[in-house]
Formats: structure tokens, C-alpha cells, sequence
């Protein structure tokens, strides 16, 4: 172990990246949390299980193959090879060499299958860029896939090829360098092995090679750790807790709002008592909250958690009925549309994203027109989008992180129809029939058992001899 | 055993009455809107009553008592409209004590099953998919004695409120099954049903503007498979492989699309129809199927 300079300059940027990315991720934390509250205590057993099977397990990925099995090489590889990061943490900071070579044979397992993971997580990368840049997938199209998440999705592929082209360098120098002063690497290298005969045979070049591969892999990790709060690549970390916090209940069961619980129990029944509103800590009154979503902090934290975890995968537009035939709904757009949203009001703490809120916001030039309406609904989601929804639970049966779409989409509805009385004629008189009639046609309540008149039954009976 | 057939007339028994004379009955059967008024599902209400009347469960309806669950209100974003609607209906059922509730529409079960519970309506609540696998299971039906569907080929159209919403999947499958008849799964089945385009509240209002209509995908998904067309399927956007099940070959007629809900029922049929296939594919629930094959039509 020798204490150098580089250690110290090590120092400096481990504390600058994971500094950096603790002030990044308490905004977003303030983020989530200007959502309204829900309780999601209890059934801790319930939730770690499910997060085990979703996220960990990557359960519903497998409804598709193809992606599946891409996808699993990259997420195993970076679980396996995170390990090694630990190993570079510590010999960066005390000056060691491959630290967790007193492991012996495991360390050998380790390296090997770091290494093998590593060469698929190349080829799984390359594939991945086809798929996306040069083959027909459709949901990887789309009006909401603009310029960044576009650029996004291929600059994730491309700094996951730089990262596992450090890694071999820095092995590959490493082995050469041992090899021509004739000792002995401890590990295995099955690929690094494979391209020593691609470097130099000068020894102050391997040295200087091996370094910048170190270099490279370590500063390259801690860049794209602090890239991730602008990119849907986030969801490698917050898939884990939206999964968790996810729904338990049947898909078909939607929330009750308790304040109209209240007020519907008082009409009905005048000697209910409607419980005292809750206060402010200095027994004030809180500022009335609407029914239903209009912006961001209208939904449930929940919600906006979602938004964070978003992959833009698209499974869920690809099979939601209304987007396939052609309407303006899209449920990835509402998640990204929130993300972008509770950014734009609250913490913005985005250090890669290019002028997100300039010429890009345009995506809508209505918005731009009337501030009072910039919110959410409105001002990212038309009543257009939100009215084809048929409720179907498709998007939310799709969704690989356990999103739900589908209670933002209800919300904004209850704000247009309870707040604003803006839902579309058709329904105004649906809910007029219930009301009057007791069904959603002009049916008289009268009639409502006439389907029983004149009815028969064939009985069949034993004829006895 | 020679058997001689007869018709009966059957007087449908209101719960009202029944609570008169202090009698309670196993089941109450919940009617539901289109289930009481939509003349084409009127026919599946009766048939479904056929059944209950032949294996001799004790049954009740709420008659001119009962109200919309508020579903569609809810799905709209009306939990005023909603909640009003819900505590009249719960009140009536706890009213008369109802324990069980059986029902031949998905959305007012997955209403009454779901939401109704945290505003006061705990109810043990049936979809009649699952009541009627329940009584083959018996043995109270065997689906012989009536029509044959022997040979014939029905797709079953899973809704969106008893699959995905509530997981029942098997139940109508099992139904299905003793009619002995060749069963198809569409490509978009299960927990990747394609919506019929009606829930929601969809039902009630226009759709938004677009390409097509939800109800014309999915019969013309229902229809190729069916027929075996791979032509169709092909253009049948996000159906991941478009083999058909079946080689290519013309339908051999007499074919269903089966439904268990009302408004699935409407969309298919008119998709159907939209589609001139209704001289060789009808549109069924599973009640009929069922009463037809029993051979309870009168
Ligand atoms: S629930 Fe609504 S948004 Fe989701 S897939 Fe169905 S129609 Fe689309
Ligand atoms: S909501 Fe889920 S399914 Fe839809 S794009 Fe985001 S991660 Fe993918």
C-alpha cells in the first residue's frame, strides 16, 4: 500500500461525484414529496415480496423475450460488476492494488464473470442500439419521445460501451504488465486475456494504460451516477421503491375520496357526524385542496415516484386500445408529462438535460398562450387525451416497474368533472340519467323489471312407465 | 329413461317479496342495468334466470329497487354521482341482509366487490362465470340435452373488469369447455385481453378522434382467428406474432365470439355486424350458451 497523490485526488472526486448526487437526489425527494399524502404503511411482508419478484426478479419483463433476456444481461452485469467497484473504491482511496484478491479462488470467479458479463453486456448493448436506432419497434416511436429522451436513451447505451471498453482496458494492461515482468495477476481474465495482444509492449505504457483505465471506469461510473436524475435510467434505482410502494388491491378497485365519503353520508343521513378537518400544526386552516388532480401536487406522492421510475419503455402505450387505434392518449406521456411538470414548478435539478423548458416545451404551443392553465392538466394533458381512456388496466398490467397510469388519468378526470363541470356532453347526460332515472340510459325506473314478463323454462321430466 | 318436456312459466321472485314473508334466499341475483333494460342483454338476464330456475338455487332479484352501481359515473370521474349511487344501493342490500351476490355483469361486480366495501356494502360477490364453473363443477349442468356446439369454434373476449381487474380467467374458459366445442385463444388474451372499447365510460360518449375504432380491432382480431387469417392479424397492430392459430381456411360457420359482460356484448355485435360476418358469427354470452346447450330455451 503506498499513500499518493492520486489518492487524494481520488478522494476529491469520490466526494465531488457522491456529494453531487446527494444534493441531486434531495431535490427530487422534495419533488415527490410535494404530493399528497397516503398512507402506504403495513403489508411490509406483501411489498418486500412483490419487490423481490418485480424488480429484483424482473417478473414482468418476461412477458416479452427478446427484450427480456437483453435487458437481464445488462442488469446482472451491472449488479456483478458493481462489485468490482467496491474493490476500486478501496484501492483508490488507500492506494491498494486489486484489494479483494485475498478472496483467492472467489476473486478469480469474480473477475472471470465480471469479465464474461462484461463482452455480453457489449454485444447486448450493440443489439439494444439496433433495436432502437434501426429496426421497427413502435413503441420506441411516439410524439412524447422527443429530442432528449431520444438522445437519452442512445447516450445510456454509449457510456455503458465506454465503461466496459475502461474496464477490459484497464484489465487487459494490467495482465500484459504482470505477463512482461513475468509474475502473476491474481484473478481470471478470459477476455481481457483475448486482447493483450492489441497493447504496447512498452511497460511505462501499460502502466499509464492501466491507470487510465482505472481512471476512466471509476469517473465514468460517478458521471453517469449524477446523469441519472435527468435520464429515465433512473429507474434502475427507483424501480425498487415504486415497486414496493406499489398497489395491493385489485386493478378494477379505484379509490374512494373521503371527503365526498362525508359529505355523502351527511346528506343521507343528517345526524352524521363529518369529522373536523385537519389543520395546520398552529390550528389554522390547510388551503382547501380540489377534488381530483389538476397539478402535480395534486396527485399522491405515489404518483410522482412513478413518474421518476419511469423506464419510457412504452410497453404500456403499445398496448393501451385507445393509442393503438389512434387516439392522442398515450399513458407513457402522462408519466413523462408529470416528470417533466413537477420539475418545471418545483426543484429542477437536472445538470445534464439540455434547455428542457426552452424550445423544446413548445410541444404545445397552447400553454405558452395562457399561464393561468399551465398546470399539468392543460398545460402538458388534454381533456382530449384523458377522455379516451376506456379504464382497461392494459398499461398497468404492462408496466415493468408496476406504474399505474391509470390513477393519474381518474384524477385529472375528478378535477374536470367535480371541479370545472367540463366533461363532455354525452357523459353530462349519463350522469343526469343515473341521477333522475337510476341507470346510465333514459330508461323509466318503472320498467326495470319488465325483462322478466312472459319468461319460460323448458322442464324436462322423467317420463315413469 | 324416456323424458317428456314441458314449458313453464316462471315468476321471476322479488326480494321485497320474499322479506314480506320472512324468507331469505340463497343468492341475489343483481340484474345491472343493461342486464334490466338493453334488450339484447335482456335476453342473457332471462337466460341466465332459465338456469337458475332449472338446477332449483333459491334466488331473488331486487326488481324495481335496484339502482346503477354508479360504475360508469366512477370510470367518469364522478365520485360524487358515484358514492350517492353506492350508498342507496348498499342500503337496500343491507336493508334485506343480503349475503351473497351473484351477478352477470363485470363492472357491477367489480363495483359492488371492491368499491362498495370501504363505504359499508361487505358482500360476498359472484361474477355468474364463476357461478355458472360452480354449478357445472356440481354437476348441476352438463350442457346436454339442448343445441350441439360440437365441432363448432368460439373465441372467448376476456373484459377488462373480470380479467385484468379482478384476475378471472379460468372460470369462463371452464365453462366454455363443456360445450364441447374448438376453443381459440385470440393473440391479445388474458392478461393481454384487448378492451372491447366500451368501459370506461366509452359506453355512453364518442370516441376521440382516430385511426379506427377499439371495437373493430378487436373483432377483427376475433374474426381472423376464428377464420385463421394471418393477412389480418398481420395488420392488427401491436399483436406481437401473427401465426395464426388455425391454418388458413375459411370459417366453417355457426361460429362464436363468447362474451360475459353486457357492454363487450354491444361492442362485439356491432363490430360484427360492422364488419357483414352475421350470417356466420354470432355474438354470445356464456349464459346462453349455456341455457341453449341445457336445452332450457322455451
Ligand atoms: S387504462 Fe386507459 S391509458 Fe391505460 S391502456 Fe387502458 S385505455 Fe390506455
Ligand atoms: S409507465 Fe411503465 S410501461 Fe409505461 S413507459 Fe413508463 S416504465 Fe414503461
Amino acid at each position: 500500500m503506498h499513500f499518493s497523490f492520486q489518492n487524494l485526488l481520488f478522494l476529491l472526486v469520490a466526494v465531488a461525484g457522491f456529494g453531487l448526487f446527494a444534493w441531486q437526489a434531495r431535490k427530487i425527494r422534495a419533488n415527490i414529496l410535494v404530493g399528497r399524502d397516503r398512507d402506504m404503511s403495513g403489508h411490509v411482508n406483501e411489498r418486500l415480496w412483490k419487490t423481490l419478484l418485480v424488480a429484483f426478479g424482473q417478473q414482468k419483463m418476461f412477458k416479452r423475450l427478446t427484450p427480456a433476456f437483453l435487458h437481464l444481461i445488462v442488469y446482472v452485469g451491472f449488479i456483478v460488476i458493481n462489485v468490482e467497484v467496491i474493490e476500486i473504491m478501496v484501492d483508490g482511496l488507500f492506494g491498494t492494488h486489486r484489494f479483494l484478491q485475498f478472496l483467492g479462488p472467489l476473486y478469480s470467479a469474480l473477475t472471470g464473470t465480471n469479465e464474461l458479463l462484461g463482452a455480453l453486456v457489449v454485444l447486448a448493448v450493440v443489439a439494444f442500439w439496433w433495436r432502437r436506432n434501426a429496426s421497427v419497434v413502435r413503441r420506441f416511436t411516439g410524439p412524447e419521445l422527443r429530442a432528449w429522451p431520444k438522445l437519452d436513451a442512445n447516450i445510456i447505451l454509449y457510456v455503458e460501451v465506454v465503461l466496459m471498453v475502461a474496464l477490459f482496458t484497464m484489465n487487459a494492461a494490467d495482465l500484459k504488465l504482470h505477463q512482461l515482468e513475468g509474475k502473476d495477476l491474481p484473478g481470471a481474465f478470459p477476455v481481457s486475456s483475448l486482447l493483450t495482444g492489441l497493447f504496447p509492449d512498452n511497460l511505462t505504457a501499460l502502466a499509464v494504460l492501466e491507470r487510465v483505465g482505472w481512471w476512466a471506469h471509476i469517473v465514468g461510473i460517478l458521471l453517469f451516477l449524477n446523469y441519472l436524475p435527468s435520464s429515465k435510467h433512473f429507474h434502475i434505482i427507483m424501480a425498487f421503491p415504486n415497486v414496493f410502494y406499489s398497489r395491493l388491491v385489485p386493478q378494477g378497485q379505484f379509490s374512494n375520496v373521503d371527503s365526498i365519503t362525508h359529505e355523502v353520508k351527511a346528506m343521507m343521513d343528517p345526524s352524521y357526524a363529518v369529522p373536523a378537518p385537519a389543520t395546520n400544526p398552529d390550528g389554522s386552516a390547510l388551503a382547501p385542496t380540489p377534488f381530483g388532480a389538476k397539478d402535480v401536487d395534486d396527485l399522491a406522492w405515489t404518483n410522482l415516484l412513478s413518474a421518476y421510475s419511469c423506464t419510457e419503455c412504452g410497453r404500456c402505450t403499445s398496448v393501451c386500445p385507445a393509442n393503438l387505434t389512434g387516439k392522442l392518449l398515450s399513458p407513457r406521456k402522462i408519466i413523462m408529462d408529470t416528470r417533466d411538470r413537477v420539475e418545471e414548478k418545483y426543484n429542477s435539478p437536472l445538470i445534464f438535460h439540455p434547455s428542457l423548458y426552452g424550445a423544446e416545451a413548445k410541444h404545445n404551443p397552447q400553454e405558452q398562450l395562457d399561464k393561468e392553465n399551465h398546470t399539468l392538466l392543460r398545460g402538458y394533458v388534454t381533456p382530449e387525451e384523458l377522455w379516451a381512456c376506456t379504464t382497461c388496466n392494459a398499461c398497468v398490467e404492462a408496466c415493468p416497474v408496476n406504474i399505474n397510469p391509470l390513477e393519474s388519468i381518474i384524477e385529472m378526470r375528478r378535477f374536470l368533472v367535480l371541479e370545472e363541470s367540463a366533461a363532455p356532453n354525452s357523459l353530462n347526460v349519463m350522469f343526469s340519467n343515473i341521477e333522475n332515472n337510476g341507470a346510465p340510459w333514459a330508461f323509466s325506473p318503472s320498467d326495470r323489471f319488465n325483462w322478466a314478463d312472459d319468461l319460460f323454462v323448458t322442464e324436462k321430466t322423467p317420463v315413469t312407465a | 329413461m324416456a323424458e317428456q318436456t314441458a314449458k313453464r312459466p316462471v315468476s321471476v321472485p322479488l326480494m321485497a317479496d320474499l322479506a314480506a314473508r320472512g324468507e331469505s334466499p340463497e343468492i341475489l341475483f343483481w340484474v345491472g342495468c343493461a342486464g334490466a333494460f338493453d334488450d339484447r342483454y335482456k335476453r342473457v338476464t332471462r337466460a341466465f334466470v332459465r338456469i337458475l330456475e332449472h338446477v332449483g338455487v333459491s334466488y331473488a332479484v331486487l326488481g324495481m329497487e335496484e339502482s346503477c352501481t354508479g360504475d360508469p359515473a366512477k370510470r367518469a370521474g364522478n365520485e360524487f354521482l358515484f358514492q350517492m349511487q353506492a350508498m342507496t344501493n348498499i342500503a337496500t342490500l343491507n336493508g334485506y341482509g343480503i349475503k351473497k351476490v351473484v351477478t352477470a355483469c363485470p363492472h357491477c361486480f367489480n363495483t359492488i366487490k371492491n368499491e362498495y366495501p370501504a363505504l359499508g356494502g361487505e358482500f360476498e360477490v359472484i361474477h355468474h362465470s364463476t357461478f355458472l364453473q360452480q354449478l357445472i363443477n356440481e354437476g348441476k349442468v352438463t350442457a346436454k340435452g339442448g343445441e350441439s356446439f360440437k365441432g363448432r369454434r368460439i373465441t372467448f373476449h376476456d373484459s377488462c373488469y373480470l380479467g385484468r381487474a379482478n384476475n378471472i380467467y379460468e372460470a369462463p374458459r371452464e365453462v366454455l369447455e363443456v360445450l364441447d366445442a374448438d376453443l381459440l385463444e385470440m393473440k391479445r388474451c388474458k392478461t393481454n385481453g384487448l378492451c372491447c372499447g366500451a368501459g370506461g365510460a366509452q359506453m355512453w360518449k364518442d370516441a376521440e378522434p382516430g385511426k379506427k375504432e377499439v371495437n373493430i380491432e378487436r373483432t377483427e382480431e376475433a374474426l381472423a382467428t376464428l377464420d385463421g387469417d394471418a393477412d389480418v392479424l398481420l395488420n392488427l397492430q401491436g399483436v406481437e406474432s401473427t401465426a395464426p392459430v388455425l391454418p388458413a381456411g375459411s370459417n366453417r360457420g355457426g361460429s362464436v365470439i363468447a362474451v360475459a359482460c353486457p357492454f363487450c356484448m354491444t361492442m362485439m355485435a356491432d363490430g360484427v355486424k360492422n364488419k357483414e360476418r352475421e350470417s356466420d358469427v354470432q355474438v354470445f354470452d356464456l349464459a346462453e350458451l349455456i341455457a341453449s346447450a341445457e336445452g332450457l330455451n322455451a
